[in-house]
């Protein structure tokens, strides 16, 4: 099992975000700042989730960090424990290192997957009180650096990765271009006005993942399917926003998201293999702007291609050999429950699928969710070393016979790559529409 | 608006294009976009190997190109697309393509009248906007967001002012962002710079800005108001008194504001999209006066009917005195007119359309695959494969519909003007 | 000796329960207002049928994946809160309490199973302690009061069973345990035995959120 002495606690992370935010604080700003967002922002929810948990330590197996390190401060409570619970009983006077530290522990030791909230007796929603935490380090300037770049990104250009409006429009005519090599009369139909699908990415598609954009208009193509991508800022669907505490912004992203499926009447929106963009779309943005649910329906890729095999819209030419297992990813099985949908379509598309233990809601989480992964470089070592429990899990699907890690999440994709670099487990790692698009009979598509 | 009274208002229906023999001249045919006075329709064909070029009326233009995209008619019905050739790109207006060439070209917009077109353009690593084929004297890191003035003469646009790298969060957050109106940067820098808006007389210039991280306001010519909030969306100048106002988020809550101060005394669970009636004296917007439930409130009254999934794209009657919306219950649409619904429930509706009498609303709805007109609730015609939004006659007293009849090789474009006297 | 008894088992009594009741529905109440004022979705987002879903998962034995994992615990844990809720109500003693002073009166259990069912729940707190001591992850998240919240439940129980047996000091033993019992039951609303009252509406909204919006199971 895992060593119990955690490689990095002797000596501290040095973050820009963190090390040069918290220069600037003083007690009354703290002081001020957390009972500010304690008493405008939080109400109920937070006082019952603190006064109900009974310090039982139930959650701490649910926690891939817990499993992983065993080290108390670890678990879900723990985490609280060293945050909120402190803040709360100091009635915020706490210090600038104390605020460094919460910092670090809600962005880069939690990756709000909510597997805790399945282990607590009361359903206490660890998830939700560490995104407290993160807001409150947000309002107070200290927040990783390399998160908080994205999260800056997201504000100036509307996607993650300061892809610049012209850049993307040219990366979508480039992937029809290159597809077009396959299929002739292959079109990525940009801003067409009333298409059923209204298809949106997350920002490193355009940047390092164009091939995806490429497979997906073979699929949408093949299936005949009357869509759009848009030619504005709001084509992107990811959201890190919503994980730095900046809410404000995270509706913003939100609002331009739907505004261009709205404003190009699509039907509904479909998007990539992305798990957080899920959670930020049909959970949490769209709840800061008051919509209660969607305003247009959202269909993540696991549920679209599911659609696609059940109504024999896409058919494979031959069967994916390679053994394969499937990571479930936190956001949209714990937060969608496409789990069996995620099944039905391996099994489409793949000749043997050997399961991974635990699966489905009781999956671990990649340890890259929940903005993990985009802290960055100087918290990648915990991150990795934080999530043997994920190690020990592929280890074992290996040894049954899987050859290939399916991922259907961008963010399990970093995560899990990493993982399987660290821990040496020679697995190959696809996304589904990897596997589809090797599979599937293409250039079938009915006329545009 | 384009002066409309000189088009064909003749009761009756004109065949204009064979649509449908398109595909049998051309190796493939995009979605035909349609002018307003319907006498022309319109769509990027492909017409060899990496070659493209527009059919309109069922005749090609005579030039070709590497790509055409974002095929749209103007207000004053001429025909716009952006166009490549030789890795060079431009705009081309009913054939004609303009001298300026850049990297690239996007996000065109057309003045009310149509004279005036605008477009996004980058050119050695440079953005800039361009008008009418000129463009901005200066080159920026960075342009999003263009505006365009009412009068198509003025271009406005969120830039960098201030270059930094990747990861350099504390200098981003010093404020690297301006506005720039026709290529001239507005003095102070702010972190942020979002929707824009000019006003009526095509002088100022205001816009959502946010001036630390958590401090969002408007700033108008380069000024921000002296209030700051906790969010804010996009602003509009008074047609009347050249006022600014904005929605703004208090303590949690959306109100409206004007120059900074709330001017509504209700507040909302959300609150955007406000606009004005012609006049200038009233005030209309999307509300949610509780969390998940929509509808608009006119002068700070919501409308007592609300939607559970969305109201958007509200419009005032010219009069002033109706305001009308498309709503969504249960992922079906309609059209909401001063806080009644149409009992006519569809896949998707576009924003509605008042007759210039202000007497008549119609709106383009789809219902199972069709599209149709449906005016004051009831639907006005046959469907259609595809329809574009209605035209009333100046007068108000006729309709014109465009669309397309008939499938696949029997598919016709028409225009056909209907008399709405009884 | 004879009026403290008095006191305690008279006005203290009523007192206790008027604190327990009172504070009960002052802090469900007060929180279901703050809910609405400052957290106004979970009403949205409450569901009944999938709030109750994930009740009924978690409190049948072995009904989610966690108990599984942790049979030694879960047994602990059932066995304690059923005899724990059990025993006051159902004591022959109780019931006979209830019918002088009310003339109501209702099943009960006889002495036998209600001393073993003593025994469990003295047995269950020192299982607690010990674990609370041993555990590090446990230990980690104990605080002070954490203890004084396991003795406010242990010692009526250790009280009762001391003075039903009529060991040494007996009759002072009744009165702790009538004073002990006061006490646990005056806490119930104040402490974080409130537990007891808000675990249908925690794991009730996790239910719903889950279920209803998410489309998934949480237990």
């Amino acid at each position: 099992m895992a060593e119990p002495a955690l490689k990095e606690e002797s000596r501290e992370i040095f973050d820009e975000g963190l090390n040069r935010g918290i220069e600037k604080l003083t007690s009354e700003k703290i002081e001020q700042v957390i009972n500010a967002v304690l008493e405008d922002e939080t109400g109920a929810r937070l006082k019952v989730y603190v006064d109900t948990c009974v310090h039982c330590g139930l959650c701490s197996e649910a926690c891939h960090f817990y499993v992983s390190f065993r080290e108390p401060r670890f678990s879900p409570a723990g985490k609280v424990k060293q945050t909120l619970w402190e803040m709360l009983k100091k009635k915020g006077k706490v210090s600038p290192e104390f605020i460094r530290r919460a910092s670090e522990i809600a962005s880069t030791e939690c990756n709000l997957c909510k597997r805790c909230s399945m282990y607590c007796p009361f359903g206490i929603d660890v998830a939700y009180l560490m995104l407290v935490v993160r807001r409150i380090c947000h309002k107070l300037g200290v927040t990783p650096q390399y998160i908080q770049d994205t999260a800056h990104s997201h504000s100036a250009t509307f996607n993650q990765m300061w892809v610049k409006d012209d850049e993307w429009i040219d990366t979508l005519m480039w992937q029809e271009e290159e597809a077009q090599d396959e299929i002739p009369d292959l079109r990525i139909p940009l801003d067409k006005e009333g298409a059923d699908v209204f298809y949106s990415v997350i920002g490193p598609e355009p940047k390092f993942r164009a091939q995806l954009i490429y497979q997906a208009a073979v699929i949408m193509d093949a299936a005949g399917i009357n869509w759009t991508m848009p030619a504005t800022p709001g084509w992107d669907n990811s959201d890190m926003c919503m994980y730095t505490g900046d809410n404000e912004m995270m509706g913003r992203l939100k609002k331009a998201h739907f505004e261009s499926a709205m404003r190009l009447k699509a039907k509904r929106i479909v998007m990539g293999e992305c798990g957080h963009a899920f959670r930020s779309i049909y959970d949490m943005g769209n709840r800061w702007l008051a919509w209660q649910m969607p305003p247009i329906p959202v269909t993540h890729a696991i549920e679209f291609y599911y659609e696609l095999f059940r109504e024999g819209k896409l058919k494979i030419a031959r069967k994916y050999e390679t053994p394969v297992t499937l990571h479930d990813p936190c956001n949209i099985v714990r937060g969608r429950g496409l789990h069996e949908m995620a099944r039905y379509v391996v099994n489409e598309v793949c000749e043997e699928f050997v399961e991974m233990h635990p699966n489905r809601e009781h999956n671990f989480c990649c340890s890259a969710g929940g903005g993990v992964i985009n802290c960055g470089p100087p918290f990648r070592n915990k991150r990795v070393e934080g999530n043997k429990a994920k190690a020990d899990q592929l280890f074992d699907a290996k040894a049954r016979g899987a050859k290939t890690l399916i991922a259907p999440c961008h963010n399990c994709h970093g995560g899990l790559e990493d993982i399987i670099h660290h821990y040496g487990l020679g697995l190959e790692l696809k996304f589904l529409g990897d596997i589809i698009y090797e599979c599937m009979e293409k250039g079938q598509g009915s006329e545009m | 608006m384009h002066d409309s009274s000189n088009w064909d208002w003749d009761i009756g229906k004109k065949q204009i294009a064979d649509i449908g023999k398109w595909k049998d001249m051309f190796e493939w045919v995009e979605e035909p976009c349609a002018s307003p006075d319907g006498e022309k329709v319109a769509a990027v064909v492909k017409t060899g190997d990496m070659e493209f070029s527009v059919c309109q009326n069922g005749a090609a233009w005579e030039n070709t190109f590497d790509k055409v995209w974002h095929l749209r008619f103007s207000p004053d019905n001429r025909l716009a697309g952006l166009v490549s050739d030789m890795g060079e790109w431009t705009v081309a207006v009913d054939e004609q393509a303009w001298e300026s060439r850049f990297e690239f070209v996007w996000n065109p917009q057309f003045s009310r009248d149509g004279s005036g077109i605008t477009v996004a353009a980058q050119k050695e690593r440079k953005y800039f906007g361009v008008i009418n084929d000129v463009p901005w004297e200066k080159g920026f890191f960075h342009i999003t967001n263009l505006a365009t003035s009412l009068d198509g003469k003025q271009t406005a646009a969120a830039i960098q002012t201030v270059p930094f790298s990747e990861g350099e969060i504390f200098k981003f957050q010093e404020g690297c962002y301006s506005v720039a109106v026709n290529g001239k940067t507005w003095d102070r820098n702010f972190i942020n710079v979002w929707d824009m808006a000019f006003s009526h007389d095509h002088e100022h210039v205001a816009a959502e800005v946010r001036t630390s991280l958590y401090d969002y306001t408007i700033a108008v010519d380069g000024v921000p108001w002296n209030e700051t909030f906790l969010s804010v969306w996009k602003p509009r100048f008074s047609p009347e008194d050249g006022s600014v106002t904005a929605p703004v988020r208090i303590g949690g809550k959306w109100t409206l504001a004007r120059n900074g101060k709330q001017i509504w005394n209700s507040s909302f669970a959300q609150l955007w999209h406000h606009i004005y009636s012609p006049d200038g004296k009233k005030l209309a917007a999307i509300v949610a006066p509780e969390f998940g439930k929509w509808t608009v409130a006119v002068d700070d009254i919501p409308w007592r009917h609300t939607f559970g999934d969305l109201a958007a794209d509200p419009v005032f009657s010219p009069d002033g005195k109706r305001v009308a919306c498309v709503g969504k219950e249960k992922e079906k649409w309609t059209v909401c007119v001063n806080g009644e619904p149409w009992n006519s429930m569809s896949d998707m509706a576009w924003k509605p359309v008042f007759s210039p009498d202000s007497k008549h609303v119609a709106a383009k709805v789809e219902k199972n695959g069709h599209y149709t007109i449906i005016m004051d609730g009831q639907a006005l015609k046959n469907d259609f494969e595809a329809v574009w939004d209605p035209v009333f006659s100046p007068d108000g007293e006729k309709i014109l519909i465009r669309g397309i009849e008939g499938k696949g090789d029997d598919a016709k474009y028409c225009r056909e003007v209907l008399s709405l006297k009884k | 000796m004879q009026t403290l008894y008095n006191f305690v088992s008279g006005p203290l009594v009523w007192l206790s329960f008027m604190i327990f009741i009172g504070g009960s529905l002052y802090r469900l109440i007060s929180m279901a207002v703050l809910a609405k004022k400052k957290d106004p979705l979970v009403y949205v987002y409450m569901d009944w049928y999938y709030a109750l879903r994930s009740i009924f998962h978690w409190i049948i034995p072995f009904g989610s994946e966690n108990m599984k994992k942790r049979p030694v615990m879960t047994l602990v844990t059932f066995v304690f809160h059923i005899c724990l809720i059990g025993i006051p109500i159902f004591l022959f003693a109780h019931v006979i309490l209830w019918e002088e002073a009310w003339n109501i009166s209702w099943w009960f259990i006889s002495d036998p199973v209600a001393d073993i069912m003593t025994l469990a729940v003295i047995a269950s707190c020192i299982f607690f302690l010990v674990r609370r001591l041993v555990l590090p992850e446990v230990r980690y998240l104990t605080s002070y009061s954490d203890f004084v919240i396991l003795a406010i439940v242990a010692v009526p129980f250790i009280t009762g069973f001391w003075a039903y047996h009529q060991w040494f000091g007996y009759r002072l033993m009744l009165i702790l345990h009538i004073l002990s019992g006061e006490i646990m039951l005056a806490a119930i609303p104040f402490t974080r035995l409130s537990h007891a009252l808000f675990f249908p509406v925690t794991r009730g909204y996790m239910g719903s959120e889950f279920g209803a919006v998410k489309n998934a199971k949480d237990w």
